[in-house]
């Protein structure tokens, strides 16, 4: 089993998302589908490090439901930013996060939070990953956006794959 | 024939082009780069799915079965726009401080115990 589906998570993925773009259902498209599910993991495997197993499924939906109403949330803010700006200008700067986080997918997800929430733009990481530059759209209390930053989205991270 | 949907459809087709418009405005009227970043987030995210919450609706409403292809396009767009905002950003923050700008200054290894590899200048390994 394991070594017919290696990657499991990446096959199930890639067979739904065939099967949506190729409506309708018929038994040669989901043998098409199964063909792209299982073969393209194996071709691509050596362009990246294996991805660790991720734990936690529970964790991994309830942070995909956060950052969806994160990105609701902050996406109106950053437009009633935008609208006032002539008035009083966002306080935008640069907020350096100290980082736990080590794995590289976990990074990776990490970087794909803040660049989808609007009002966060991911800047830089440091060489060994201790710390992450974050620009802030509109920030007052910095030591409280670092202490949220981490707790809502680091520490999922860390319990899903690390 | 008005169905209950079609309200649901045109609002959300509105409020998504009000976002788009905060977005435009935004990449206008900000004075900085790093700010004038943050603008076409909304476009990318809560207006993409705006427009695609009206389509699904629209289409299965009219096509009587579920539409769910639409979802694809917010997936696929979570997975590409944070390389371009990712890259933009470091360029971005290279070439201002090379131009000597007051910025915060390029990260470093700190505490921990593998030091990074020898050679290499903080700017080009800092994404590694």
């Amino acid at each position: 089993m394991k070594r017919l589906l290696p990657y499991p998570l990446l096959s199930s993925g890639l067979l739904a998302m065939w099967l949506l773009l190729n409506e309708p259902f018929t038994p040669g498209n989901l043998l098409l589908g199964l063909l792209v599910a299982l073969g393209l993991p194996r071709l691509v495997a050596s362009l990246r490090p294996p991805a660790g197993p991720m734990q936690r499924p529970l964790v991994l939906i309830r942070l995909i439901l956060r950052v969806g109403a994160a990105v609701i949330r902050s996406a109106i803010e950053v437009a009633r930013g935008v609208f006032r700006a002539r008035r009083h200008a966002p306080r935008g700067r640069f907020v350096q996060v100290p980082l736990e986080l080590r794995d590289e997918h976990a990074l990776a997800a990490l970087l794909m939070i803040t660049a989808v929430i609007p009002g966060t733009v991911w800047s830089e990481l440091a060489p060994d990953r201790s710390a992450l530059l974050l620009h802030v759209f509109d920030l007052d209390d910095e030591a409280e956006f670092i202490t949220s930053f981490k707790a809502l989205y680091e520490h999922p991270l860390k319990e899903i794959f690390e | 024939m008005i169905s209950v949907w079609e309200p649901l459809v045109a609002l959300s087709l509105v409020a998504s082009g009000v976002v788009v418009l905060a977005a435009g405005l935004g990449l206008y009227r900000l004075p900085d780069f790093f700010q004038r970043m943050h603008a076409p987030a909304l476009a990318s995210t809560l207006a993409a799915w705006l427009v695609t919450l009206g389509s699904i609706v629209y289409l299965s409403w009219r096509s009587n079965e579920l539409y769910l292809h639409g979802w694809l396009i917010i997936i696929v767009l979570s997975i590409t726009a944070p390389i371009s905002s990712a890259v933009l950003a470091r360029a971005a923050l290279f070439r201002r401080r090379q131009a000597g700008d007051p910025l915060p200054p390029p990260l470093l290894a700190q505490e921990d115990p593998q030091p990074p590899p020898p050679n290499d200048s903080p700017t080009e390994a800092a994404d590694r």
